[in-house]
């Protein structure tokens, strides 16, 4: 288990202010953030590589704030691998063994070895690997001396795109397969979705919210981690009772609000677009015209404006021949009072 | 199209001028003594001994530098403290102080009227006059390019490559023999060379501090001096040619490490 308290570092342009986190042990936890959140600062100061201004990481209920890096049993992968490049990929994979005496017997090398399928590269020189390949090289030699927690510091970022379903796969394996607590920044919520049960969100050097996964994605604290995680129909509300007010609409939340006033968020994906009004358990149901259609991905987004209030829905391609929705069209959307969040 | 073409033609001329100053006066120096003069100079066992010297006392100089100024170079590469370019214009100082000026200041603390003075001639060490005298001057003279070649070979090495070696458990000191120093080899190496080259061709420094015992530039001067041109080009020809073969030996072994790893990046 890792416990940070009220941790602040500071080095060159980036800080750190009073960082309190709590990893279970086991855990695949991800830390979100935007470039310059101070996500790598964060991971140097675990691994003991810059020293914290104050506070306190407790791993295992042991105080490891003092201890030099070699000491912590914490190992790290960065992005760009930083591989050993006068070592051969068996070498660098072998590298740490001979401070690490009791790991192999746990961790048979030859398995490991295995399952990131290096077999075919132990003699080749870092230089000569591709992206997924260094990747694979690093994580081993990282897990070779069975660490007690594995630091990533935005492992799949500089792979390509076809990589990076494959990598994030055998991280999840290797999760499950050794139990160690795995500990990932990203800037990319997919990534933190796909990977992680529990994480949180940094920005400027705070924390802006922890927890599951699933609860930043559909409650989302801040104005900040609402748009992190990609809930793009956020708006100033007035509160009242169990209604929203919103641009002059007002809308059912299905449950008492205690505030009187904050934001309201619905995610794009839980607004239901439709010809006519549908009979169903849907509170919410209004029409609007469309003023946009643009293709996201796999996805189209829809916007559609209803008086003042612009909201955006995520529909498939399907859907969109289906309703034979065109600008200028009147749709009609619709959304539970469970898909409306309020902060 | 026209002034690029004319700008090239203006680099070409110029990059041979360059040329031809630098190889004229060395070529003309080479082929100048005939074979008959360059064999009597050959079995002057005073050429002999001052190249040898001149030689010996380089590697000498260089050798110490490695050893004084590597860790000295690790740090400047690494660590940001206050004072730290103070610290690097004094380690350029020698550079730029006139060479017999660097002789003068060394013996006005190893003269006996100075206390250092005093205790090296009580403990026995000679500096004016001796080979030791010659040795700490071009390791003054020298020390400046090992340091900066080292620290650039240094600066090469990502940091992060220590953080990972740290972090799966090698010490600071094993990661700097296992990781950082093999990376910084070539630098090192040449650092080596440079800072014997500086120290093969010192002259003024040395005659001040040690006319005598003679390394090859001050027996070649006091030849000039002496007897004239003709009697000193044959010592200069025979300095040069051993210098250039030494540094020849150096440069393939560098050469060599270069080949290969970049060998290993272009697979």
């Amino acid at each position: 288990m890792i416990r940070l308290e009220e941790l602040s570092v500071e080095a060159g342009d980036f800080t750190l202010r009073d960082i309190s986190l709590e990893v279970a042990e086991g855990e695949f936890f991800v830390v979100m953030g935007p470039t310059g959140a101070g996500k790598t600062m964060l991971l140097e100061s675990i691994a003991g590589l810059i020293s914290p201004l104050s506070g306190r990481i407790i791993v295992d209920e042991r105080d490891i704030t003092g201890l030099s890096p070699e000491e912590r049993g914490i190992t790290i992968v960065y992005q760009d691998c930083s591989l050993f490049p006068h070592l051969s990929v068996l070498d660098n994979i072998r590298y740490g063994l001979r401070y690490h005496r009791t790991a192999m017997s746990r961790w048979h090398l030859d398995d490991l070895i295995s399952v990131l399928d290096l077999e075919s590269l132990l003699d080749r020189y870092p230089p000569s690997l591709s992206g997924g390949e260094s990747q694979r090289v690093a994580l081993a030699r990282a897990l070779a001396v069975k660490p007690s927690i594995l630091l990533l510091d935005e492992p799949l970022n500089a792979l390509d795109p076809a990589f990076r379903g494959e990598i994030q796969t055998m991280l999840k394996r290797l999760h499950n397969q050794t139990g160690i607590t795995f500990l990932m920044v990203t800037h990319d919520f997919n990534e933190a979705l796909a990977l992680a049960r529990c994480g949180a969100v940094l920005n400027q050097g705070r924390i802006e919210q922890a927890g599951e996964i699933e609860d930043l994605f559909k409650k989302p604290r801040s104005k900040f981690v609402a748009t992190f995680v990609g809930i793009r129909n956020l708006f100033r509300a007035e509160f009242r009772e169990t209604r929203a007010r919103v641009n002059g609409l007002s809308i059912e939340t299905g449950r008492r609000l205690d505030q009187s006033d904050g934001y309201l968020a619905i995610r794009p994906e839980d607004i239901v677009l439709s010809r006519h009004q549908i009979a169903s358990s849907m509170r919410n149901s209004f029409s609007g015209e469309i003023i946009a259609i643009e293709r996201r991905g796999m996805f189209y987004e829809v916007t559609v404006q209803c008086g003042e209030l612009i909201l955006r829905s995520l529909i498939t391609r399907g859907a969109l021949e289906e309703l034979e929705l065109t600008l200028g069209k009147m749709i009609c959307f619709s959304f539970k009072a469970t898909a409306v969040h309020t902060f | 199209m026209r002034i690029k073409n004319s700008f090239l033609w203006l680099a070409l001329i110029c990059g041979l001028l360059v040329l031809g100053f630098i190889l004229f006066p060395l070529l003309r120096l080479l082929t100048a003594p005939d074979p008959e003069q360059m064999g009597e100079a050959l079995r002057d066992v005073t050429v002999r001994k001052a190249i040898w010297l001149s030689v010996h006392t380089a590697g000498l100089a260089a050798l110490i530098s490695l050893l004084l100024g590597t860790p000295l170079a690790y740090i400047l590469a690494r660590k940001r403290f206050p004072g730290k370019s103070l610290v690097e214009s004094v380690i350029d100082l020698p550079i730029v102080i006139p060479h017999p000026v660097v002789g003068i200041a060394i013996l006005s603390v190893v003269g006996r009227n100075f206390w250092l003075g005093r205790i090296l001639h009580e403990i026995g060490i000679r500096i004016m006059g001796s080979v030791t005298g010659i040795v700490v001057v071009l390791v003054f003279v020298a020390i400046p390019f090992y340091i900066n070649a080292a620290k650039n070979g240094f600066e090469a090495v990502p940091s992060r490559l220590e953080n990972v070696s740290r972090s799966l458990g090698a010490s600071l000191p094993a990661t700097f023999f296992r990781i950082t120093l093999p990376l910084a080899s070539r630098s090192i190496l040449s650092g080596f060379i440079m800072s014997m080259a500086r120290a093969l061709s010192e002259f003024g420094a040395v005659v001040v501090v040690a006319y005598h015992p003679m390394v090859a530039p001050v027996l070649i001067y006091e030849r000039f001096e002496g007897y004239g041109l003709k009697y000193s080009q044959p010592v200069a020809v025979w300095f040069i040619l051993v210098c250039l073969i030494l540094f020849l030996i150096l440069r393939v072994i560098t050469a060599d490490r270069k080949t290969r790893l970049s060998k290993g990046a272009e697979i």
